[in-house]
């Protein structure tokens, strides 16, 4: 145990490329909030707010998922991912952070009068029958209140989870303290996932982003949208395991985990390909003009490069990349299919938003980059400080063993 | 099909069973095979035994599967007998991808069976040598095969003293063929071919 490498140091370059990218996205956050944000036209407006909405709500929910992930895990009384289970557990650290910059844009967009949630409208709910009949769902209050408790839950049950593993580093259990360890982790994993359930698992994504089509609805939307934060942060997991191995960091690591780290990539993309699909194939054939209007801009209208693009991507791609047991230990090639499927569930999410708010053209330009490269550099920044503020592996955690002869 | 000779070598235990499939290889014996009750992890990787092409020979099937869904659905509808379904496009695509996807899965599963079935030369009515009955049970199963130069009395007490707790020497055939096994030999006390 002498040997292992338990501190991580942010390097300086490391800090100097988050502040780098940082400085670029505050840039444009600016310009884009002088030349769209402070606009005397709705739509530019619109399209400030949109940008934001989806990068926020994307970061927020990837970075959750990485919790989810040790959850799961740990519900499953896995072993394999002990070895480098402080990288999800720094990227979790990012949601309450990220989390509260979702509240903010959320509840501006929600309480400005902006036309992007347009239940919020009373007006118009008033002679409107269908959202009308949501305002029980839909209504400004319970908006509010839910997306308040979702952000502070995750952020709290995620915490809960963290400082429980801290006890690991700190002296060596017996039989029946690992036992009890063990048996609160699993209880504090559950109470988490209850709640992951009910916010990303159903409710949230309907509420935050289902609802800019407020008139439109598809049960698949919540599903199909844990499946493309899931598999975004698995890759986010998986790059930033490379990162620390190249750096010389987690020994205990090796291409058996990575391998795993690799399915989940591999399968959630197929899982989320399945969502889609199920998604897309109903309303297809059904043909009601109510379902297949949110389609209709994406399929054949101006959308459709980046509609297909986004199953390109995130299908097809991993799915001939990723089948290999090869490519799947191949830090490279993990690294580069990562890298394509974090951009593709983000071009996905823009697709997702800012194809309801911009209906007659695709906005895709600066601002959309510069606001990515803010998210990047805080989730580098943030990320790599957690990382360096804890031992990197929980040396005395009763299933570490598990994790360092594991085989795939 | 020739008889072969081999040593056997049962252990109890996966802790020893690798340490001593390590030894036999470097000391320059020829393991055929090891039998397990359950799968052991890394096992193969310890054997030095080449990856498996079955996956290969799946991706194969399962595209012939897509092929075949594809081309027969696409030349029905479009060609042979083009239907008017709710006003949509005989080449339907979406609607088609149910059954482009079940039937890949059809050719991989049953591909893979077969081929796998080939590979580990399994058949209804074929009957292969049991080198030992409880390797299906609790022991783990180890088979050397033998040269001309193999002492067994030393590959024996090799094997003995790296853990094993039961060895013989068996005379079996290696391959396969059907019909032939019906007159083995009964090997051991008590066993029943």
């Amino acid at each position: 145990m002498a040997s292992i490498r338990q501190s991580f140091e942010i390097p300086g370059k490391m800090k100097t490329w988050s502040f780098a990218l940082m400085g670029i996205g505050i840039v444009a956050l600016i310009a884009g909030f002088v030349t769209k944000g402070m606009s005397k036209d709705h739509h530019e407006q619109d399209i400030f707010l949109g940008t934001l909405m989806y990068n926020t709500i994307f970061w927020t929910l990837v970075c959750n998922a990485s919790m989810f992930f040790l959850c799961v895990t740990t519900m499953a009384w896995g072993g394999w991912q002990q070895s480098f289970r402080r990288i999800p557990e720094a990227i979790s650290t990012m949601v309450p952070i990220f989390g509260a910059i979702t509240l903010v844009v959320l509840l501006y967009v929600a309480f400005s009068g902006s036309h992007i949630y347009h239940w919020t409208d009373t007006v118009a709910v008033a002679n409107d029958p269908i959202l009308k009949g949501k305002s029980g769902f839909l209504n400004i209050k319970f908006f509010t209140i839910w997306t308040v408790l979702a952000i502070v839950l995750w952020s709290f049950l995620g915490w809960r989870m963290r400082k429980l593993s801290a006890q690991a580093d700190e002296a060596a259990m017996d039989g029946e303290t690992g036992a009890k360890f063990i048996l609160s982790n699993t209880v504090r994993a559950a109470t988490f996932l209850v709640w992951f359930g009910l916010t990303v698992g159903s409710t949230v994504p309907w509420l935050w982003m289902m609802s800019i089509d407020a008139h439109w609805y598809s049960t698949m939307y919540s599903w199909y949208n844990f499946a493309s934060t899931f598999v975004a942060g698995m890759s986010l997991v998986a790059l930033w395991v490379i990162y620390l191995k190249n750096k010389g960091y987690l020994e205990y690591t090796n291409q058996e985990h990575l391998h795993d780290v690799g399915k989940f990539m591999f399968a959630f993309s197929v899982f989320w390909t399945y969502l889609w699909f199920s998604q897309y194939m109903l309303i297809w054939y059904s043909n009601q003009p109510e379902e297949t209007i949110y389609f209709k801009h994406r399929v054949q209208g101006p959308y459709k490069g980046i509609f297909f693009l986004n199953l390109i991507i995130n299908f097809i791609c991993p799915l001939l990349i990723l089948m290999k047991r090869s490519a799947k230990r191949n830090y490279t090639l993990v690294t580069f299919m990562a890298v394509l499927i974090i951009f593709g569930h983000w071009i996905d999410y823009y697709q997702q938003i800012m194809g309801s708010i911009s209906k007659e053209h695709v906005t895709m330009g600066w601002l959309d980059f510069g606001i990515l490269s803010l998210f990047v550099g805080m989730m580098i920044f943030g990320v790599s400080k957690a990382l360096a503020s804890k031992p990197l592996i929980p040396k005395y955690h009763p299933f570490l063993k598990e994790s360092i002869v594991h085989h795939t | 099909m020739a008889k072969k000779k081999f040593v056997v070598g049962c252990f109890d235990n996966e802790d020893v069973l690798f340490p001593a499939v390590k030894k036999v290889r470097t000391t320059g014996y020829k393991i055929k095979d090891v039998f397990t009750p359950f799968a052991v992890h890394g096992l193969d990787h310890a054997l030095g035994m080449r990856e498996t092409s079955l996956h290969t020979a799946g991706f194969i099937y399962g595209i012939t599967g897509t092929t075949t869904a594809l081309s027969c659905i696409s030349w029905i509808f479009t060609k042979d007998w083009p239907l008017d379904i709710g006003g949509k496009p005989h080449f339907a695509l979406p609607a088609w991808i149910p059954i482009m996807f079940e039937l890949t899965v059809l050719f991989a599963a049953v591909g893979m069976v077969l081929t796998f079935c080939y590979l580990c030369q399994l058949a209804p009515f074929v009957k292969k040598h049991h080198f030992h009955l409880r390797a299906t049970d609790d022991l783990f199963v180890m088979v050397i095969e033998c040269t001309e130069n193999t002492n067994t009395e030393d590959l024996k007490a090799f094997l003995t003293n790296n853990g094993a707790i039961e060895t013989d020497v068996q005379m079996a055939e290696e391959g396969w063929w059907i019909g032939r096994y019906d007159k083995d030999e009964v090997l051991f006390e008590g066993a029943t071919a």
